[in-house]
């Protein structure tokens, strides 16, 4: 029993992941699609405990349900009145793309099942790795923080610009 | 049996495959501009369960590292490409991107 409960916990969460994932690619309603896309993050960032990374699960969490899924979500409710039949979504390129994504998986997972299997490491990551994560940030990795930090403030500004209300267009027309 | 219960790197890499061919199937064949927003983000998951599986399996931080500044990455993208659909919608009156065919107005 004891030694069941880890497998059965994952493939339930890894269920989870993958279903809502292909009911966000083929739902035709925009919101569904947006709601079963909270849970394909909350799966994921399960996904992320078993990998023993729980601080990115934690900023999995906090970044994309907290902020990427509302963001989506107030992309939805802009650009889509709720009445309208606009809501749902056509598709194009179905054959194409259905036979891409079947054979895409095919052949990744034969490469991945036959290819001689992978060998771990001798040491693994163990428990948490909050500490290590501030002293590889405050260290080795300073650099690429700081870039990241402006880029993320860049984009942010940027964002905001692009998508401000333009009172100068208004009155030329 | 033994492999389906302990949990390896395939069990990973096979949940990332699942989710990448699913992002890329909702970037190659859908045509409202959100959802295609939305597939790319479940490709930059599966790129991010790729790092983490790695780095537990390799003992280093790198992939925890790398699967921090993609999070960050996909933020940033995920705010300016929203403000850029907003702009089509304004412009075009709607965000089915196979409409969307001048750059001029």
């Amino acid at each position: 029993m004891n030694e069941l409960t880890i497998p059965i916990i994952f493939y339930i969460f890894a269920a989870v992941t993958v279903l809502s994932a292909a009911f966000v690619v083929f739902s035709k309603n925009v919101i569904y699609s947006a709601f079963s896309l909270l849970f394909t993050f909350f799966g994921v960032a399960a996904l992320y405990v078993f990998l023993s990374a729980d601080f990115i699960a934690v900023t999995q969490v906090v970044v994309y349900v907290g902020g990427i899924l509302v963001l989506l979500l107030f992309g939805v409710m802009f650009t889509n009145t709720i009445m309208s039949t606009e809501l749902k979504a056509d598709v194009i390129h179905a054959l194409p793309g259905t036979l891409l994504l079947l054979l895409m998986i095919a052949a990744m997972l034969f490469t991945f099942y036959t290819g001689g299997g992978w060998m771990p490491g001798l040491v693994q990551l163990q428990g948490s790795v909050v500490e290590s994560i501030g002293l590889e940030t405050m260290s080795r990795y300073m650099l690429p923080f700081e870039m990241v930090s402006i880029v993320l403030l860049v984009a942010l500004i940027g964002a905001a610009y692009l998508a401000r209300y333009d009172k100068a267009h208004k009155k030329e027309q | 049996m033994e492999q389906f219960l302990s949990i390896g790197v395939n069990h990973f890499l096979t949940i990332s495959v699942l989710l990448f061919s699913l992002g890329m199937f909702a970037v190659m064949t859908r045509k409202n501009a959100i959802v295609i927003l939305m597939g790319v983000e479940l490709i930059l998951n599966a790129a991010n369960i790729n790092f983490l599986t790695f780095s537990k399996y390799n003992g280093g931080m790198e992939g925890v590292m790398f699967s921090l500044f993609v999070i960050v990455l996909a933020a940033a993208e995920a705010a300016v490409a929203l403000a850029i659909v907003i702009n089509i919608f304004k412009t075009f009156k709607t965000v089915d991107v196979s409409s969307v065919d001048t750059m001029k107005e």
